[in-house]
């Protein structure tokens, strides 16, 4: 009532939080664009003076081989960043069409599908992804495979829950009784309503995916060590705890970007989530 | 249509006795027992399902465990080899080898780790109750002040106190546990000598005799106070490193939870015909929102498990993630199994204490 004009911009963005979040995450989208032009040094240039703590010529300070921390952290946000989108899309894409075809087919398939999520959720993520990551072998690309392998099975609960309560209302039966084949119905009515609810988990997960794959690095069982990431490079600041911007920065790197996108899905929830709506409703007709 | 009159549907056309008979007469008259034994086979099948899995991911990958045990010279040496993957079964056919793990696992027996050269039971005894004393401490935590921050999120909508508790419970979950780990060790140990330094109790301490395999139990029945404060300090720093992910968790969860009671008609009822306001909160609205909220704690106890692999790392906690990195990074195949095991097994044991505490605490869902 206060502001008409701030109650013509979607829900989402009258909170300050999703602001905040949508800020912070544009800045790191640019920080992975232009990382070249912004960082002081080459990441990987170990020709600086060591262990030199954060001052005027390097503001995070430099580490144990004389690298520029600072140069690091903004190469660091080209592996997270890039890699936590593309592991949100491919659970998204594997988990969504799995779970849209075991709510709207039922029986075995549903059965097999879902026993496997069970499996795979019986397990804490970190310790299977670790399972994973060291079978396979430390490397980047296998990190993100045990990522995707423990990632997939929440996106086909939620989108098989969401299918099973659509399948059998009225207009996606009709579609089906004018001929619309398996197929089709599931991409022209189903799609469009499970979207909004993936969207919302997808975007609270590219938080999960940057905290798990940073956290399989630090393991060491992600990035090799002269690449420039989040994780191993806290993991190095371990090994010089009383350096602490070794570790401090790159972990509050890793710590903005969860926080940006968490804030960014945590208002989308709010605006799409019915069941907060509907308390919202009835919140309102109380105080009317 | 209520969901009370759905599931009572349901579950009663399932899970109707299949054939008169003493058995069945116990089992109708005990519907507590029937879902138990159900939900114990259940619990039994994924449990298999889990050494499948396990043994499975662990086998069907290109690293070598041989490669990964020896060291570069005897690796050099195919007899040597030849006599390691002899030794422990790894030249037979896969089938073959799950099947002698099975047969051993029903006598109780998990192999034996290629790392320690121990019984990997024996490795689990001393490293899981480690795990539990911290997990389980970080849990209690993470219930009773999570369950207060969302309570009071809720109570306050939209106030000033809702929008703190949400950026407090935000930054909870989006922390990287390793980081925070780091950052207090480096902080309360380091810098400031106020927290103990890694380990479960101070190096001129024995550890007190074993009964629980939990240091602060154990010391406190053997009466040894100077080492009981000491194993509780050492687990303080851990275990509230670990909590600030459930807390957050935990708050988020209990808030959706109560608003979505308060919004009940029958609070509405409660309130208007001039219930207290501490009466309607604790009999009303708390006891139907805790029924989400346990299940979130289940989940919220496999993510402790989780953080326990990062922390364990920094503060030297002999637990079950050190062992867990330690055996999965040699693929040290048989401690890599028990693992999966152990903690398959906590998972459901928490599983079915929620489903039980379900019906402890809201009757609508009570097994009929």
């Amino acid at each position: 009532m206060r502001l008409n004009l701030l109650r013509r911009l979607p829900r989402a963005w009258r909170r300050p939080l999703a602001v905040c979040g949508g800020l912070v995450a544009a800045g790191w989208l640019v920080v992975v664009l232009a990382a070249p032009l912004l960082a002081p040094h080459d990441p990987l240039a170990q020709d600086l003076p060591r262990l030199a703590s954060p001052g005027a010529g390097h503001w995070f300070g430099t580490d144990e081989l004389g690298r520029d921390v600072l140069s690091r952290v903004l190469y660091g946000a080209r592996m997270s960043i890039p890699l936590a989108l593309l592991l949100v899309t491919l659970s998204l894409l594997i988990g969504g069409l799995l779970g849209a075809c075991a709510g709207f087919f039922g029986r075995w398939v549903d059965e097999t599908v879902m026993r496997v999520a069970d499996l795979v959720f019986a397990f804490p993520t970190v310790i299977l992804a670790m399972v994973v990551a060291a079978a396979l072998g430390a490397s980047l690309e296998n990190a993100v495979l045990a990522v995707l392998v423990v990632a997939w099975p929440s996106y086909a609960r939620v989108t098989r829950g969401l299918v099973m309560g659509l399948r059998n209302r009225e207009f996606v039966l009709s579609g089906r009784l004018l001929g619309f084949s398996a197929w089709h119905s599931l991409r022209v009515d189903v799609l469009p309503n499970v979207l909004g609810p993936l969207l919302v988990l997808a975007t609270l997960d590219i938080g999960t995916a940057t905290l798990l794959l940073s956290g399989l690095s630090f393991l060491g069982l992600g990035a090799k060590p002269p690449t420039a990431e989040w994780g191993a490079m806290v993991a190095s600041g371990t090994q010089q705890f009383d350096m602490w911007w070794m570790g401090v920065f790159p972990g509050l790197a890793i710590l903005t970007v969860v926080l940006a996108f968490n804030f960014l899905g945590d208002a989308l929830r709010d605006a799409l989530d019915p069941s907060t709506a509907r308390t919202i409703g009835a919140e309102k007709e109380r105080v009317a | 249509m209520s969901p009370r009159s759905a599931a009572s549907e349901a579950t009663g056309g399932r899970l109707r006795p299949p054939a008169r008979g003493p058995r069945a007469g116990l089992l109708r008259r005990h519907p507590l027992a029937r879902f138990l034994l159900r939900r114990t086979l259940t619990a039994a099948l994924l449990a298999l399902g889990v050494t499948l899995v396990t043994f499975v991911l662990t086998n069907l990958v290109p690293g070598d465990p041989a490669a990964a045990n020896l060291g570069q010279r005897a690796i050099g040496d195919p007899a040597i080899v030849a006599q390691f993957r002899h030794q422990h079964g790894l030249d037979k056919p896969l089938p073959v080898q799950y099947a002698t793990y099975l047969g051993n696992l029903f006598h109780g027996d998990l192999g034996e780790s290629q790392q320690s050269h121990q019984p990997v039971l024996t490795d689990l005894g001393t490293a899981v109750p480690a795990t539990l004393e911290l997990a389980g401490a970080a849990i209690v935590v993470s219930l009773v002040v999570g369950v207060a921050f969302g309570v009071v999120a809720a109570l306050r909508r939209d106030r000033f106190t809702d929008q703190l508790l949400r950026v407090v419970s935000l930054l909870g979950v989006s922390v990287p546990t390793f980081w925070l780990a780091l950052l207090a060790f480096y902080l309360f140990f380091y810098k400031f000598g106020i927290a103990p330094g890694s380990g479960r109790i101070a190096p001129e301490f024995a550890p007190p005799p074993d009964v629980t395999g939990l240091y602060t139990v154990d010391a406190a029945l053997a009466g040894q106070w100077p080492v009981f404060w000491s194993a509780v300090g050492h687990l303080m720093l851990p275990a509230l490193v670990l909590t600030a992910y459930t807390v957050g968790l935990l708050t988020r969860f209990t808030r959706s939870a109560v608003l979505e009671v308060l919004g009940q008609d029958y609070v509405r009822a409660a309130r208007a015909k001039g219930l207290p306001g501490r009466t309607v909160l604790f009999h009303y609205v708390l006891r139907a929102a805790l029924v989400p909220v346990i299940t979130v704690a289940g989940l919220a106890f496999g993510a402790l498990l989780s953080g326990t692999v990062l922390v364990e790392s920094i503060f030297a906690w002999p637990g079950l993630g050190a062992y867990a990195y330690r055996s999965a990074t040699t693929l040290d195949l048989p401690a890599v199994m028990g693992v999966g095991l152990v903690v398959g097994i906590v998972y459901l044991t928490v599983n079915l204490a929620v489903d039980v505490l379900y019906g402890l605490i809201d009757p609508r869902v009570r097994v009929q």
